[in-house]
């Protein structure tokens, strides 16, 4: 189309800028004698072509179901958020304010008293979940990634079978291992310590598996150059793959976290003093129900850490699972 | 020579970590000359590196993924209650799971209630709601993404539905249930045989958008566009026939992959109908698989039984999957 609009230098200097747009619409509407008359129809074409296959009340229809179920799911959520800062009597108000009129921080303050009168204080139970956490999390992505890239950069004797046994361990609920994992624990004497909750998460095996697939996307070629210039293998994984799956890396971190942080360590850890946050807080939200602002409060603590991290790295998150398939 | 000559050297002029690195050199060269013309010794030592790497992870998914497998399939054949050493009983366990232990029956009905419903209900509205996402644009796309994503990353949420489904009128349904006139007395939710099942279902439901509904959106939003606009030419007509001929065949091994986590966690469901109707639930009536095996398991320890229980849950998972990644590998052909 341009070549039919473009003018000579000289007439074009002499021409305004409107008399310059008059005359492109002339000579296109010229050019094209059946199509786009008016510019209603102009408007239409176009935006059916830009929006492939799309009816109008299908898309209403299917956005208000959107955010209808979106609402319902967000529900009780809100419903935590609004009872952690509810005062007593808002809490036991018949018929129930769904979100809390006069917000106190009562029952943080409560919670706080409850815990400073614990046996154990407080602090250690933090400080066992932050420790199991890190070292989990850490270790974790240190170990399934060491693991992951001989795996899939390299044609590693066994491969196949690793990979299906990670696969196949995929399938069923973690709760299939429970005893047996409690008996290994135990002959390594490893029950009532930290490492009876590290272990098994260590060893879990979707971070193997989501680290394996994204790690199969780092180019070869790169890998060569570097042992070209003398890396070891153990500094080519740590000084160029892994900086290359970062999102995986914190997909992993994520996954992980969540998972430590919720553990309670109550079926391998007896000693008091070695249990977890979230025991502790559960054990203060079963006292009954005049503390269930406390309850609420509690919650709000437990799930806003592992939100706001998915928050923060959401983007990571789906860049990774892009590469989970399977077949 | 070089090198045995500072090894021959006075020990104690050396730091640590010198003679360690000293030692392994040493080693090395050792396994060097001995990996020598023989081949898979040769590779073995070139690539010693790699099996490096590889150990500690692989030592640990042996220890307390393979094992306990293997070890709950052949502890299944045996009595055992951790003080003696098992014994042989053969197929007992299983006879009496089936015959002569009715809360097991009820266990598997209600295990295979759960993911008849969650299973393939999770996995259809996991894949319509990452279908719809996937059209918003990037903020409304990410805070959406957050709304349906956040329930299953609350663990500790599933307090707040026994809350909601407290039995006094303070419980939120009850209370609305009553001021809207359509009950004219509280009704006992969680302590109800008739709703524990359903409620189990429906906060099951809640919390199953998980790491499936992430892996879904990226599949989704991986689809190269252009096909679409090469597909509009090629006629076809409307959003479903785009969905079934072009989105979900692109995206089948993501399918398969978001399939297999949510069978194993349809199949896992035991910690809500503890947390929410308690431990027996009334006549059993929101009592699991795993609720059966944690009972035998860590409170009666009779972990023969125990095993037997999680074999047949792991066989039932395994050939679930087979089946239904048979069936997604048709879709859209």
């Amino acid at each position: 189309m341009p070549d039919q609009v473009k003018l000579t230098s000289e007439e074009e200097k002499n021409l305004t800028r409107k008399q310059k747009r008059n005359e492109r619409k002339s000579k296109m509407i010229d050019s094209r004698p059946f199509a786009e008359i008016t510019s209603f129809k102009i408007t239409y074409k176009s935006k059916k072509k830009k929006r492939l296959n799309r009816s109008k009340t299908g898309d209403a229809l299917l956005f208000i179901f959107l955010a209808l179920s979106g609402f319902l799911s967000i529900l009780p959520l809100v419903l935590i958020f609004s009872n952690a800062f509810k005062p007593l009597d808002e809490i036991f108000l018949y018929p129930p304010n769904f979100i809390v009129q006069h917000p106190t921080l009562d029952n943080f303050r409560d919670l706080g008293v409850v815990l400073g009168t614990s046996l154990v204080p407080f602090s250690r139970y933090f400080f066992n979940t932050i420790l199991v956490t890190v070292v989990g999390t850490v270790g974790h992505l240190i170990i399934s990634s060491m693991c992951a890239y001989p795996l899939a950069k390299y044609k590693v004797p066994g491969r196949g079978i690793i990979m299906g046994l990670v696969t196949y361990s995929l399938m069923f609920p973690s709760s299939v291992t429970g005893i047996p994992n409690y008996m290994i624990l135990n002959w390594f004497g490893l029950i009532d310590t930290y490492w009876s909750i590290i272990l098994p998460v260590v060893a879990s095996s979707l971070g193997l598996y989501l680290m394996k697939q994204f790690m199969t996307t780092v180019p070869m070629s790169l890998i060569e150059s570097a042992k070209i210039d003398g890396a070891g293998e153990f500094k080519i994984y740590w000084k160029i793959v892994m900086p290359l799956v970062k999102p995986a890396s914190i997909t992993l971190i994520i996954l992980n976290f969540r998972s430590l942080w919720a553990a309670e360590g109550s079926t391998y850890i007896y000693r008091e003093d070695y249990k977890m946050l979230s025991y502790a807080l559960s054990q203060i939200a079963s006292a009954g129900p005049a503390r269930q602002g406390t309850l609420a409060a509690v919650a709000l603590i437990m799930i806003i850490v592992p939100i706001v991290m998915f928050i923060i790295s959401q983007s990571n998150m789906i860049d990774t699972m892009a590469h989970s398939g399977m077949k | 020579m070089n090198n045995q000559e500072t090894i021959a050297s006075p020990a104690e002029k050396l730091s640590l970590l010198k003679k360690f690195r000293l030692w392994r050199e040493k080693k090395r060269i050792q396994i060097d000359k001995w990996s020598r013309k023989k081949p898979f010794r040769r590779k073995m030592y070139l690539n010693r590196s790699l099996y490096a790497m590889m150990t500690p992870y692989l030592l640990l998914f042996l220890a307390f993924t393979v094992a306990p497998v293997v070890m709950s399939f052949m502890l299944g054949f045996t009595y055992f209650n951790m003080l003696e050493t098992p014994k042989w009983v053969g197929w007992d366990n299983y006879i009496n799971l089936f015959l002569n232990d009715p809360i097991f029956i009820t266990a598997v009905k209600n295990t295979l209630i759960i993911a008849v419903i969650t299973g393939p209900l999770g996995y259809i509205l996991a894949f319509v709601f990452a279908w719809l996402i996937n059209e918003l644009p990037g903020k409304l796309r990410a805070i959406i993404t957050l709304v349906f994503y956040a329930p299953s990353i609350a663990g500790g949420a599933v307090t707040i539905w026994a809350l909601i489904f407290a039995s006094d009128i303070y419980g939120y349904a009850n209370a609305y249930l009553l001021s809207w006139g359509l009950i004219s007395e509280p009704i006992t939710w969680l302590q109800n045989a008739n709703y524990i099942l359903p409620i189990v279902i429906v906060v099951q439901l809640w919390m199953s958008l998980g790491v499936n509904f992430l892996s879904l959106i990226a599949g989704l939003k991986g689809i190269d566009k252009n096909q679409y606009e090469a597909a509009a030419v090629d006629g076809i007509k409307n959003r479903w026939q785009e969905l079934w001929y072009i989105t979900l065949p692109n995206m089948r091994s993501i399918l398969i992959f978001a399939a297999v986590i949510q069978i194993s966690g349809a199949l896992g469901v035991g910690a809500i109908t503890t947390s929410l109707a308690g431990f027996p639930s009334v006549a059993y009536s929101g009592h699991t698989i795993v609720n059966h095996l944690q009972d035998y398991g860590s409170i009666r320890y009779e972990m023969g039984y125990a095993s037997a229980i999680a074999t047949i849950l792991f066989l039932v998972a395994i050939v679930l999957n087979q089946v239904i990644r048979k069936a997604i590998r048709k879709v859209g052909s």
